[in-house]
């Protein structure tokens, strides 16, 4: 097959022409997705806020349904689509493999994902994203799901073959790259993830024709929560290597060690899924051994991949800037980070906000006994919107200030704005799922349209503070959704009038892609020694939080009722 | 740029690990292995552990035993809709229903008392949060949950629905008072 392939003058990166376009358009759906799930969270914000309460139940309920398939799935997804082909086709330089599958792969989850969201917002589809059965949605609820995932087995399984063809092409020696790894991470737990959700939704597709007559609500809820978490679990293998990504063209800088990171990787893959358990620890049904083993991740093993991702990515930043002469202190090499740079800035504070809000929160949710005072309450959106949205979302808006010019060979209109955007987003968000695991404390549930039950016999009084964090909740809800809608403004704004750049040298063959220098650290091995001093101290503030938190848990568990 | 590029040395996995990560590992797996153990040790040491104890049940089957124990120990009524309060004695068996949009009934426990109590779904999945205390357990329709409880403290306790069960979900409130 003939192709082109084009080395971008501002990155030295090489794209091919039929991934690029795949690319363009897999990213720009997801931003696309990423707007419309931003105008529900509108709707979601102001209704929980108790002093609003915007709108109606039924309607509350619908857009609800919607935000979360938008969000977790479509936009997520068809972003990670496009990191996946970025991973293999350009960063191995190589032809994309089936670029006419790959196409099939998108018409799919575009057909799916909107046809899905038809069905939901005719009315009679409420049924929140996980879709309990026996709550019934519309037939084409459960067929758009499917399409959409069949769509997404197919778009990894491009990824795959791009591996493949990259190998046999010889257009890399040795091993993969970190990022490249990650991304393989990533596929790999999605393939698990959407064959889960094949094998729970076909039947209650099926049930919900009339064809079979009852899918068990308990195996419903466990095969599910295998398709529901573990696509959270992609997420977090795509947006760990995007950091690992950002760190290498923000700082140059390498990987400590890759025998660490890529070992935290296959610890994910070993591990990871497991946790999906912890939604069902307050089931009855499910033997405490089983709940044990698999929330704890098998003995917390991929808690500690990401506890070594979380300081080894840092780490690498700190020997860059060390290198480079930042060596006064502890922090230097910190003080002294381009925080001008919306895509560093964007990466650094997910990293600090996944791991301090959304994994500590994780990990408290996740404890066998600890999951009773929260499942349920609103602190477990307020911690999938710390690892997903500050997490995950986060990441890809900065790697999206990158792309617009690297990919989309347009100017950044207003950079100013972007790096505000950063910020904005990211802090809102910090405070927005501290407010909601507050309020989560006292109890306050989720997914629940009215916290004063009016109308209801037996209504219930919840303390004041939780109708002041439930105020705070609407409150940074609506700042962090004022910086989506700015990031979603400043990206199609590029793309629509931002300066076109150059196309770089096109050429009818790849570059082999040469080797990295060794690193500094292997080097010095065993004569340095200690080379992210300034990390490793930040890494135990984040130790002593967690372990104060977790049996500051403990201690208001001990006061509950008695319970066996 | 070694992160997007292929690693200089041959076998990553023989990649030496630098001090800071060594340290790292090791203070982190020992963590990972203390809240391991943790959750072992509050089945042996702490008493607050989620009975496992579960079996397959009909809402009708459930429905009757229920019913049984109302008429039983039922000591008033309350509400509009006539809520029965029941006082089943200590160490007893206690049924609990959550159902389209209500909890059925109201129960009368005594502090320090220990009950079995039967959890289920008639319909949909249903949440049982009992708040202020804040204990959450799902109910799943079709399978009958027994929770051994000892109440320590009395007053006037709410049952929340937090499992999302269609549009009345947001008045389903129960409630079961401690003397």
């Amino acid at each position: 097959m003939t192709t082109t392939y084009r080395t971008c003058p501002r990155s030295g990166l090489q794209f091919e022409k039929q991934a690029e376009t795949l690319m363009k358009a897999n990213a720009f759906v997801a931003v696309v997705w990423l707007l419309i799930g931003g105008l529900l969270a509108i709707g979601v914000a102001l209704t929980r806020w108790p002093a609003f309460r915007w709108l109606e139940a039924d309607t509350f309920y619908m857009v609800l349904t919607a935000h979360g398939i938008d969000m977790l799935i479509f936009w997520i997804i068809f972003f990670e689509i496009a990191i996946l082909y970025f991973a293999s086709s350009t960063l191995l330089r190589c032809r994309l493999a089936t670029p006419k599958i790959a196409w099939l792969a998108f018409a799919l989850m575009l057909i799916g994902s909107v046809t899905n969201n038809i069905a939901v917002f005719r009315g009679s589809s409420s049924v929140m994203m996980t879709s309990y059965v026996p709550m019934m949605a519309e037939p084409s609820f459960y067929l758009g799901l499917i399409l959409f995932a069949v769509g997404a087995l197919i778009a990894c399984f491009v990824f795959f073959g791009t591996l493949v063809v990259a190998k046999k092409e010889k257009t890399y020696t040795g091993s993969v790259p970190l990022v490249t790894f990650g991304a393989i991470t990533a596929a790999i737990i999605a393939v698990f993830t959407i064959a889960s959700g094949a094998i729970i939704l076909i039947p209650t597709w099926l049930m919900s024709i009339g064809v079979v007559k009852e899918v068990d609500p308990l195996v419903y809820r466990t095969v599910w929560w295998a398709f529901g978490h573990s696509s959270q679990q992609i997420n977090v293998a795509a947006h760990i290597s995007v950091w690992y990504l950002v760190a290498a063209v923000a700082f140059g800088a390498k990987p400590m060690s890759e025998r660490v990171s890529r070992t935290a990787f296959l610890l994910y893959i070993l591990f990871l899924q497991l946790a999906s358990a912890h939604h069902l620890l307050a089931d009855p049904g499910l033997s405490t051994g089983w709940k044990v083993v698999n929330t704890s991740y098998f003995m917390y093993f991929a808690v500690l991949a990401s506890m070594l991702h979380g300081l080894t990515i840092p780490g690498a930043m700190e020997v860059a800037q060390r290198q480079k002469g930042f060596t006064k202190g502890l922090f230097e090499w910190l003080r002294k980070a381009p925080w001008g740079n919306p895509t560093f800035a964007g990466v650094f504070i997910s990293i600090i906000g996944f791991g301090f809000l959304g994994g500590i929160s994780g990990v408290m949710m996740g404890t066998e006994q600890l999951n009773m005072i929260i499942h349920n309450t609103i602190y477990v959106p307020g911690h999938f919107h710390a690892t997903v949205v500050v997490g995950t979302t986060l990441t890809f808006m900065a790697l999206t200030y990158y792309l617009i010019p690297v990919l989309f060979k347009r100017e950044l209109i207003a950079p100013k704005m972007a790096l505000w955007q950063v910020y904005l987003f990211g802090f809102s968000m910090y405070g927005f799922c501290l407010v909601m695991m507050g309020a989560g404390t006292l109890g306050v549930s989720r997914r629940h349209w009215d916290m004063a039950f009016n109308g209801a016999a037996l209504a219930y009084e919840w303390p004041g503070a939780a109708y002041l964090m439930m105020a705070l909740v609407g409150l940074l809800g609506v700042i962090a959704i004022v910086g989506g809608a700015i990031f979603v403004l400043l990206t199609v704004g590029s793309l629509l009038i931002g300066r076109k750049l150059e196309d770089g040298a096109v050429s009818g063959s790849f570059t082999p892609l040469p080797r990295t220098a060794p690193s500094a650290v292997a080097q010095s091995y065993g004569s340095m020694g200690f080379a992210a001093p300034g990390t490793f101290t930040l890494a135990m503030v984040f130790l002593v939080s967690f372990v104060l938190y977790y049996f500051i848990n403990w201690k208001y568990l001990s006061t509950l009722w008695g319970l066996s | 740029m070694s992160a997007i590029l292929p690693p200089a040395e041959r076998l990553w996995y023989k990649h030496p690990i630098d001090r800071v990560e060594g340290t790292w590992i090791v203070i982190a797996l020992t963590w990972c292995l203390i809240m391991f153990f943790m959750m072992i040790g509050w089945h042996v040491w702490g008493s607050q552990n989620l009975s496992t104890e579960t079996y397959r049940i009909t809402p009708d089957k459930f429905m009757a035993k229920t019913q049984a124990m109302v008429d039983k120990y039922k000591v008033r009524e309350e509400t509009a809709e006539k809520i029965p309060v029941v006082a089943p004695p200590p160490g007893s068996d206690v049924y609990l229903l959550g159902r389209l949009w209500s909890f059925y009934p109201i129960l009368e426990l005594e502090k320090g008392k220990t009950y079995r109590l039967h959890l289920t779904a008639m319909d949909y999945n249903h949440g049982f949060s009992l708040q202020p205390a804040n204990i959450n357990i799902q109910m799943v329709p079709g399978f009958e949950h027994v929770v051994t409880v000892t109440p320590n403290q009395s007053g006037t306790y709410s049952v929340v629905c937090n499992e999302y069960c269609g549009i009345g979900h947001h008045k389903m409130v129960g409630r079961v008072y401690i003397k």
